[in-house]
């Protein structure tokens, strides 16, 4: 047993008491409850579990808490302030993006992080950002569509 | 569907029932905020004219959630921005079947719905007339107010609620439904309710459910079914950290009730997963699954293209069709079994306290899970309650409970509060997966160059040797069965354990794929266009026997064929290695048209450039989901075909997890374009149908560009691949 620190969405917490080899998902669910992160499949091929970590996306299905120690984290709760939406939540809504819904935390953090690098990305660098992620239930036309309407909107807001 | 006018129970408000069994149901209003008043079961105003509206049948991604209340506000006539949408709780009596499964739910809600936001209406207007002295014929209603026609006066829903509800419930003779020319909502595009909660990552899905006092659970099953635990190193396990408990139960004989295992109690999630892995359990296996895939497989070619089979069907004097016959062509096709997968690992909440229980979960049947639950570990089904809980993913897994009863089990032996959680590899382990099978086929062609003849002999599984999984079987609505005179299927039963179940667009995921590959094979070799082919074998528009309560219309199939024709530009000149497939497939009371547009590159790697979709489902609820359900089905049957199964070896599955089941990713997700022919005939479901007709079309396509005939699922068992 061990006691952490992070910055989780802008604050910092202790977490006292938790076994190391914990991965950041289950400490983030069951210790914080924080449920937006999915579990899906617990050896990093889904995405459904994915927070940035240092600002890049991470599978937090297979990083033990020793490893996150010290780290700024964010997620799918923290990625816009309390009351606002991040561009790509309102795209998804407006597009009606879910259909399950269960990937859609985890695409929208892999999707924030590639808009994070590139404002205008092409549909290669959307399939490339994206590519660790899936969804069951095939809505990924429309999560492409999503990705560049923010991405259009994140730029239009940035002009004015 | 009847209503009636009963006498009324009035405990603070009037509260009509509608049944989908055929009697009508009387019941003391719930316990309601004392601002709401309940106009009916589904529907209760509040007195700022917000009406709550319940929404009745399990969410598992097909946008019932957002759609039966959408029905609901339309014939209530009162603006969606004015609606609040609840997960009705489950209730038999008031709601009738709460289940999402079969594409039925829109299909048997449609006309209830509409008549109970009719009759609120009814009432709504009714409570209008009496304020205003007048005859309800003078009052309309229009954005959730009522209007009187004559002075132009106006009444909020909110401000008439509570005296509509001291109302008599009209007579359904009275109650009149909008004409669907002026429907406003029904056919627009909403987005889905859970969307905001979605995107911002509230609790929803069972995985979510926490309840005070709450401990977490693994369970660990045998690796095959029908095992049971001999011994366990339970004392290791207790002894690992956060472990609480750890236990055997004894399996119930039926991988749908119980099968036997070893439960772990922990502090965490991560917990009992990591105790899990350290478990050592000598199995009995003396009475489990010894089945082996590649060996059936093998055998179901052999039978199929050489063997006698019995009878199914046997129409016209199929014999006598061959023996005239100008041309014949044979393949033999097959099919893998298949698991579910959904994204959301099975789990499930549950509190027993002596002899009652409460159940949070995301099943397909929860009503069936409540009652299956408590009869497998003792309890009176009327004391246990389950709750409906967001689903992340069905596709027919959770038709079954099996998750269910083990929580419930658990719960009852540890006596706490506990969350059961699968792993990935607990769900491709433990699944009722869809049978494979095989078909030898032959057909009989015409001088002219007309199908008179279809053969076709079915190798499928069977548990008790009499009849086949049903899951798969070939019983009613099968094609082309009915469009020609001369039609004959033989079936071969080979012996199976591991546990089927429906998967998506059930029996005809498959039928399609041998069907519509097969008639490509009829059309190349007449040498018929395949779109004419189809078009002849429609025939006159005519209702055909079907099952279910309804045979294919073959005037509506040809209808969404010779639009995807045009859509698609059938029939032009295709580049080089290039070429257009085309398949229909009439399944779940929908008519779907595809056809794909397949480039072949070197080393058989393929392109699905476009798929164009035409379906009829008659009149479209919401028209942003009924799309995406659409495209969502056809593209899970592309990344279905192209290389998923599961295999499995002295009774256990091979395939662990997503890294051994290669779903399909975004770069290879093809350009869909879905068109619907919105016939004036009831709707019917959209959460399967479209499946179907992709796998053939896909295939007929790399015919087209190549001359290559794949006969076999997945198709990168040939080779191929995107």
């Amino acid at each position: 047993m061990a006691n952490y620190t992070i910055t989780l969405n802008g604050e910092t917490r202790e977490l006292r008491g938790i076994e190391p080899d914990t991965p950041l998902l289950w400490v983030l669910r069951d210790e914080l409850n924080l449920v937006g992160t999915k579990f899906g499949c617990g050896i990093a091929v889904c995405g459904s579990c994915t927070v940035h970590m240092n600002g890049n996306p991470t599978r937090s299905c297979i990083m033990p808490m020793a490893a996150a120690n010290g780290a700024t984290i964010t997620t799918i709760e923290g990625l816009a302030p309390e009351g606002d939406l991040h561009p790509l939540q309102k795209a998804w809504i407006e597009l009606d993006v879910p259909q399950c819904g269960y990937c859609q935390a985890g695409q929208i953090m892999s999707a924030a992080a590639l808009l994070d690098r590139k404002q205008d990305p092409t549909d290669e660098d959307i399939d490339a950002a994206m590519n660790g992620n899936l969804c069951r239930c095939q809505t990924y036309g429309r999560i492409r569509a999503a990705i560049h309407k923010a991405a259009a909107d994140l730029r239009e807001g940035e002009k004015s | 569907m009847m209503l009636s006018r009963r006498d009324l129970l009035k405990s603070g408000g009037l509260v009509v029932a509608f049944s989908f069994t055929g009697s009508s149901l009387v019941r003391a209003a719930a316990e309601l905020d004392g601002a709401e008043t309940e106009l009916n079961a589904w529907i209760r105003i509040d007195d700022d004219g917000t009406a709550t509206l319940l929404a009745t049948n399990p969410e598992i991604g097909q946008g019932i959630k957002t759609a039966l209340p959408m029905i609901l506000a339309e014939e209530l006539d009162i603006p969606w921005e004015r609606v609040r949408v609840e997960q009705a709780p489950v209730d038999a009596e008031l709601y009738g079947r709460q289940v999402a499964g079969g594409s039925m739910s829109v299909r048997l809600a449609w006309q209830p719905l509409r008549t109970a936001g009719a009759t609120a209406r009814t009432m709504l207007v009714n409570a209008a007339a009496i304020h205003w002295g007048t005859d309800a014929a003078n009052c309309d209603t229009e954005d959730g107010n009522v209007i009187n026609t004559v002075t132009g006066d106006k009444l909020g829903y909110g401000k008439l609620a509570e005296r509509a509800a001291d109302l008599p419930t009209p007579d359904v003779s009275e109650i009149k439904l909008k004409d669907p020319s002026t429907f406003k909502l029904i056919g627009s595009r909403i987005t889905g309710v859970d969307n905001p909660s979605i995107v911002t990552g509230n609790p929803l899905f069972g995985i979510d459910q926490v309840v005070p006092g709450m401990r977490y659970a693994s369970y660990t099953r045998s690796p095959a079914t029908g095992g049971e635990v001999r011994s366990a190193n339970l004392d290791v396990v207790r002894d690992m950290p956060g472990v609480e408990d750890a236990f055997i139960l004894a399996g119930k004989g039926d991988a749908r009730a119980l099968r036997g295992g070893v439960a772990i109690i922990a502090d965490s999630t991560w917990a009992a997963f990591r105790a899990k892995k350290r478990l050592d359990i000598e199995w009995d296996m003396s009475k489990a699954s010894v089945d082996d895939w590649n060996g059936l497989l093998e055998q179901g070619l052999e039978i199929a293209a050489n063997g006698a089979g019995d009878e199914l069907h046997n129409d016209g004097d199929v014999d006598a069709a061959f023996a005239a016959a100008a041309k014949t062509v044979s393949g033999v096709y097959s099919y893998p079994f298949l698991p579910h997968a959904p994204l959301e690992p099975q789990n499930c909440t549950a509190w027993v306290q002596g002899d009652s229980a409460e159940i949070w979960a995301p099943s397909q049947t929860p009503a069936n899970g409540a009652t299956l639950a408590a009869r497998t570990v003792g309890l009176d089904p009327d004391k246990v309650t389950i709750h409906q809980t967001r689903i992340g993913g069905g596709f027919g897994r959770r038709l079954a409970n099996d998750y269910v009863v083990e929580a419930v089990a658990i719960s009852q032996r540890a006596g706490v509060p506990v969350k059961l959680q699968w792993t990935r590899e607990d769900d491709f382990a433990n699944d009722f997966y869809r049978p494979g099978g095989i078909h030898g086929l032959q057909a009989a062609i015409s001088a002219d160059g007309r199908l008179v003849g279809w053969k076709d002999h079915f190798v499928t599984f069977s548990g008790d040797g009499k009849s086949a999984y049903r899951w798969a079987a070939m019983g009613s609505n099968i094609q082309p069965q009915k469009l020609i005179d001369n039609y004959r299927v033989d079936q071969t039963l080979l012996p199976l354990t591991i546990p089927t179940g429906a998967w998506r667009a059930p029996a005809s995921n498959a039928l399609s794929f041998v069907t519509n590959g097969f008639l490509h094979e009829v059309a190349v070799a007449a040498g018929r266009d395949h779109l004419d082919l189809l078009l002849e074998l429609m025939g006159e528009p005519r209702q055909l026997p079907g099952g279910r309560g309804s045979g294919m219309d073959t005037g509506r199939a040809a209808a969404v064929i010779a639009e995807v024709g045009e859509r698609s530009g059938w029939g032009r000149e295709m580049a080089a290695n290039h070429g257009q497939g085309l398949a229909f497939y009439y399944s779940h009371g929908g008519y779907f048209a595809e056809v794909a547009e397949v480039e072949v590159k070197a080393s058989k790697k393929i392109v699905l450039h476009k798929l164009y979709i035409v379906g009829d489902v008659g009149p479209i609820v919401n028209l942003s989901m009924a799309e995406h359900q659409a495209v969502g089905a056809a593209v899970d049957g592309f990344s279905t075909m192209l290389g998923l199964q599961v295999s499995f070896t002295n009774g256990a599955i091979n395939e662990g997890n997503f890294d051994q089941y290669p779903m399909l990713r975004m770069r290879n997700a093809p350009d869909v374009d879905v068109h619907f022919i919105q016939s004036d005939n009831a709707p019917t479901g959209l959460g399967e149908p479209s499946l179907p007709p992709v796998a053939p079309a896909v295939t007929n396509a790399i015919f087209a560009a190549t001359g290559d005939r794949v006969r076999e699922m997945p198709i990168s068992k040939a080779g191929y691949s995107v």
